[in-house]
């Protein structure tokens, strides 16, 4: 059995989500791209949301994430409401996100993508840079010992010095991880992390996704079309179609859900 | 050839309403009495020439693509130079020796040539400045001579009315343009980008315009003069001392010589230049520098990340303007005279120029196109008269065949050093 | 207000419509390539500054031949100087904009001021620096007011002006939203992508909407020509100047908006040297723009543009 939305936050018993989304709509012009979202997003939770091509999954974590102003509804982190908030601003509250067509910097090594991200934490008074003081030195090493860290830990050491744009496409999605992991975020989303990918790197990008919560408590919102990532590694998930959402619920439910299946799943 | 035919003749009929209105028929005016000069020549010898060109287009394409092949076949010498230039400690090497010429050469020149290398510097500094916001952050600004001015006019304003000496003047004149910088891109770096150019465009218009009617405080038209020149440690390089003063020549017992004003401003511009150089090759390497880059290349990845897009386009362009106000500064110093007609939209198109032609983002390329660009009216004269011509064309030009510059730009690659880096 | 400060307002706003609508001839051109390319075409004043010199051409010409009928001048005047300055607009965005769609932002920015520098040197190559005058073609007015007092000129060329503005705008529009190729603009500067897509010729599109904004600029230089009977190379780099601050200020991408934004710029610039200093009408225009960049960068008529992610 599935839930039909509005009374999801009321049956939930965790107290303080760690997002919330309320009523949230989007309209271009005559177009109502999102319709009265609503959706809580857990602490430790991996939250999935799924729905045909342009259901308007990527104009919600537009939304979410501050790149456009939702024309009604709101956006709370931590209890912070964020939809008002330009999207640096969110970042660093610490909702950090990737895209559909990853966005790295091709020109820069895969190493410097990583201090640039790093770049609200750093050192970067001018001054101190100019002299190269010691409290500016540290903070350089610090960063590149985290970037060899993270690096090390989605298996790009060995292409640390290349050109990020070089790189193969698999890699360049963990590097965008990396990149946004780098942060310390609280919640991360994902624009269809597995899209390009072959079955054994979507295999590891689902160990590495459940790695990232178990070590580093990072909250994880997905967007995602295959299946069987989405129903392996979600807790919860939102159906979405035509800009409004049909369903929530966890995977078992949601594979069983009747509306889902005529209007999604019946089709693959 | 069928189709080709039709078509050049299209260009040839195209370029005829194109020329015979600016070049065929020119207007005379004697007093009221307004009249025609005919003269068809240039317009004949355009459209036969581009006709030509449009009828054997593809063979001559053909012929340049397969000479152009040979060329870089044939010369293993630019691969040789970019390898050297990849290397580690590439850089300190040919830079030192690079800047021993530079101090020895002054004294075995002649005096018009160091007036004009003098000059050239100026036009590196701007050019290293405008680069900056041009080629690190990717920004348009079509207004530099603002700045400069602002650099000019304070020094020659607190050298005027405060007496401050040169050195105290150069990091207020750099602060001043600093601030107009940044008051100026506060507003408008919220917006995208090229709105940036059209405003610095305004700017610079309305900094002139301000700069001639302001007759109180700037002299208008006039200018200011006598504009003290630049001392060494309180040594003057004038014939007698001013009141209180000591001059360098009586300082160090040797024979007066205009010469050593004038390899002193040379050296002094020098150093200026190195300085700038240090400066920006550290902020290359600084967070503040990636950022620049970053934000270049893609806007939205950089907000993703929690990078603030308006500080950091705002940092560029205050930053360049702190450049563009040292070598204001220092051309006041130099001319011991400025006017408004020193900081048209002339001379920001001229830096412009310098950036593009030698490679934005490219300190090397930048060096060398300001010398050539300023070296160049004094070597042929009969050039000047079509300098703007010229610097309008290669813009386009070179940004159609050749937009990375003469000398593209090798940026410093951060890497890590090799021991964390196993075996592929 | 007093009797005469209120014709003396009046006298003012009669001179800054007219202003405006010149400026807002040369502004369409710049919003609609920047509707379709997102580029700001510096070259445009330029092109405007070549309608001006045509203009005054074609006037000598006919002066030449002894023709005097007003109507045939300008009906001459104004085909001739669209020939022209629309092969230009088509010429500069054939060799200098069409080769670079596609590159970085900056870069055909760079081109574009590079086309300006040359135009303008290039005319003074051909025309020479000196400012070319001659007689004004249409002279006359009407006089409003006491005869004693301040009394508000109204002169035929002024009407002129509004009326050929008022014809050329209406042109456009219902050119814009009735034919074909009309479509296709709106279509492109809605989703250029989408629109090559369904087959629409998107490089024929922007070539039209270059020579259609040439075509606006060589009007206003005609007219500006018959107006002040004086030209130089260098009209067109304020003009474009202001032109683009009036396409700013009523929302760039937006014809409406250019219409009504070189209007409100006119009026402004004319009171503002009335009733300041006649030095400061530029920096009035400029103030205007960073102000509008401040308080409403969408403009007065323009939607707030929502970026792609």
């Amino acid at each position: 059995m599935s839930r039909s939305l509005g009374k999801t936050a009321a049956a939930e018993p965790t107290p303080s989500p760690l997002l919330e989304v309320r009523g949230l709509s989007m309209r271009f012009g005559g177009l109502l791209a999102v319709d009265t979202v609503n959706f809580d997003v857990r602490r430790d939770q991996i939250f999935a949301i799924i729905g045909p091509n342009g259901a308007g999954k990527t104009t919600v974590f537009n939304c979410v994430g501050g790149f456009y102003r939702p024309t009604t509804g709101s956006v709370t982190l931590d209890g912070q409401p964020i939809h008002h908030l330009s999207s640096h601003r969110i970042a660093r509250l610490g909702l950090v996100r990737t895209f559909q067509n990853v966005r790295l910097f091709k020109t820069m090594t895969v190493v410097e993508n990583l201090l640039i991200s790093q770049h609200t934490q750093l050192e970067t008074r001018l001054l101190h840079g100019l002299f190269k003081t010691p409290n500016y030195r540290r903070a350089e090493a610090e960063a590149l010992e985290r970037a060899v860290f993270w690096l090390d830990k989605v298996g790009l050491l060995p292409v640390a010095n290349r050109e990020a744009g070089n790189l193969a496409y698999g890699q360049q999605r963990r590097l965008e991880i990396a990149r946004c992991m780098i942060t310390h975020p609280k919640l991360l989303m994902l624009d269809e992390p597995a899209a390009g990918l072959n079955p054994q790197e979507t295999r590891d990008l689902d160990r590495l996704i459940n790695d990232l919560r178990a070590e580093h408590g990072v909250a994880v919102l997905l967007i995602e079309h295959d299946m069987s990532l989405v129903m392996g590694i979600s807790d919860e998930i939102l159906v979405m179609e035509y800009g409004r959402p049909i369903a929530t619920g966890t995977p078992d439910e949601i594979r069983s859900d009747p509306r889902v299946i005529k209007a999604y799943l019946g089709e693959e | 050839m069928r189709r080709v035919l039709p078509e050049a003749l299209l260009a040839a009929v195209l370029t005829a309403v194109l020329a015979v209105p600016i070049f065929g028929l020119r207007i005379h005016v004697d007093g009221i009495d307004v009249s025609l000069d005919r003269t068809p020549t240039p317009v004949i010898v355009a459209v036969v020439v581009v006709f030509l060109l449009r009828l054997f287009q593809e063979p001559l394409r053909a012929g340049w693509a397969r000479a152009r092949l040979s060329i870089t076949w044939q010369h293993p010498l630019a691969d040789a130079l970019r390898r050297t230039r990849r290397q580690p400690g590439y850089r300190a090497l040919p830079w030192t020796l690079l800047l021993i010429a530079a101090v020895v050469w002054p004294f075995t020149a002649s005096r018009g040539a160091v007036d004009i290398m003098t000059l050239a510097l100026i036009y590196v500094m701007l050019g290293l400045g405008l680069n900056i916001v041009v080629g690190f952050a990717g920004l348009l600004v079509l207004g530099y001579a603002a700045f400069y001015a602002v650099g000019a006019y304070a020094y020659a304003l607190l050298a005027q009315h405060f007496g401050l000496s040169f050195w105290l003047s150069l990091p207020i004149a750099g602060a001043l343009a600093a601030l107009t910088g940044f008051l100026l891109g506060l507003p408008v770096l919220r917006l995208r980008g090229d709105y940036l150019a059209i405003v610095t465009l305004g700017f610079g218009e309305i900094t002139r315009l301000l700069l001639n009617n302001l007759n109180v405080l700037t002299g208008g038209p006039d200018g200011i003069g006598n504009i003290p020149r630049p001392t060494l440690f309180g040594l003057e390089f004038g014939r007698r001392a001013s009141e209180g003063g000591a001059t360098f020549h009586e300082f160090f017992g040797i024979d007066y010589s205009g010469e050593h004003a004038v390899i002193f401003l040379y050296l002094l511009g020098l150093a200026l230049v190195v300085s700038i150089l240090f400066v920006i090759d550290r902020l290359q390497r600084m967070p503040l520098g990636r950022a620049w880059e970053a934000l270049r290349e893609d806007e939205i990845a950089c907000r993703s990340l929690g990078l603030n897009p308006t500080v950091i386009k705002l940092s560029a362009l205050t930053l360049s303007a702190v450049f563009a106000g040292l070598a204001g500064a220092f051309f006041a110093a130099r001319q011991g005279y400025i006017n408004p007609e020193s900081f048209t939209f002339i001379e920001s198109a001229m830096v412009l120029a310098i950036v593009v032609l030698g490679g934005m983002g490219s300190q090397f390329g930048i060096m060398l196109a300001a010398i050539a660009i300023t070296a160049l009216p004094e070597l042929a004269r009969e050039f000047n008269e079509y300098r703007m011509l010229a610097f309008g064309l290669v813009m386009v030009l070179m940004m159609i065949w050749r937009p990375q510059g003469l000398v593209p730009a090798v940026r410093p690659r951060l890497e890590l050093p090799e021991r964390s880096e196993p075996a592929p | 207000m007093s009797g005469s400060s209120l014709l003396e307002f009046i006298q003012q706003a009669i001179n800054g419509l007219t202003l405006g609508s010149i400026y807002a001839l040369i502004a369409i051109g710049y919003t609609m390539v920047y509707g379709i390319i997102g580029m700001i075409n510096f070259a445009h004043g330029e092109i405007y500054m070549i309608g001006a010199y045509v203009g005054l051409l074609v006037i000598t010409v006919l002066g030449l031949f002894g023709v005097d009928s007003i109507s045939l001048i300008l009906l001459a005047t104004l085909a001739v100087s669209i020939l022209v300055t629309g092969s230009y607009g088509w010429t500069v965005e054939r060799l200098a904009y069409r080769p670079l769609r596609g590159s970085p932002r900056l870069v055909p920015l760079i081109s574009a001021i590079g086309v300006s520098i040359f135009l303008q040197n290039y005319v003074q190559l051909g025309q020479g620096a000196r400012d070319v005058s001659m007689q004004p073609v249409l002279t006359g007015g009407w006089r409003f007011g006491p005869e004693d007092g301040f009394q508000v000129y109204l002169s035929y060329m002024q009407v002129l002006i509004a009326a050929v503005t008022v014809v050329s705008m209406t042109v456009l529009t219902l050119f814009i939203s009735r034919s074909r190729m009309g479509r296709a603009c709106r279509a492109c500067s809605q989703d250029r992508a989408m629109a090559n897509l369904l087959g629409i010729d998107t490089d024929r599109v922007i070539a039209l909407t270059f020579v259609l904004g040439a075509a606006l600029a060589a009007v206003a230089g005609v007219l500006v020509s018959m107006y002040y009977g004086l030209v130089n190379p260098f009209i067109g780099f304020i003009a474009g100047l202001k032109a683009f601050t009036a396409a700013v200020l009523g929302g760039i991408g937006s014809i409406p908006g250019a219409m009504l934004g070189g209007v409100v710029l006119g009026l402004a610039e004319s009171f503002a040297s009335a009733y300041l200093r006649t030095e400061y009408k530029d920096v009035v225009a400029f103030a205007l723009l960073i102000g509008v960049l401040l308080v409403r960068p969408s403009g007065l008529l323009g939607r707030p543009d929502v970026e792609k992610v």
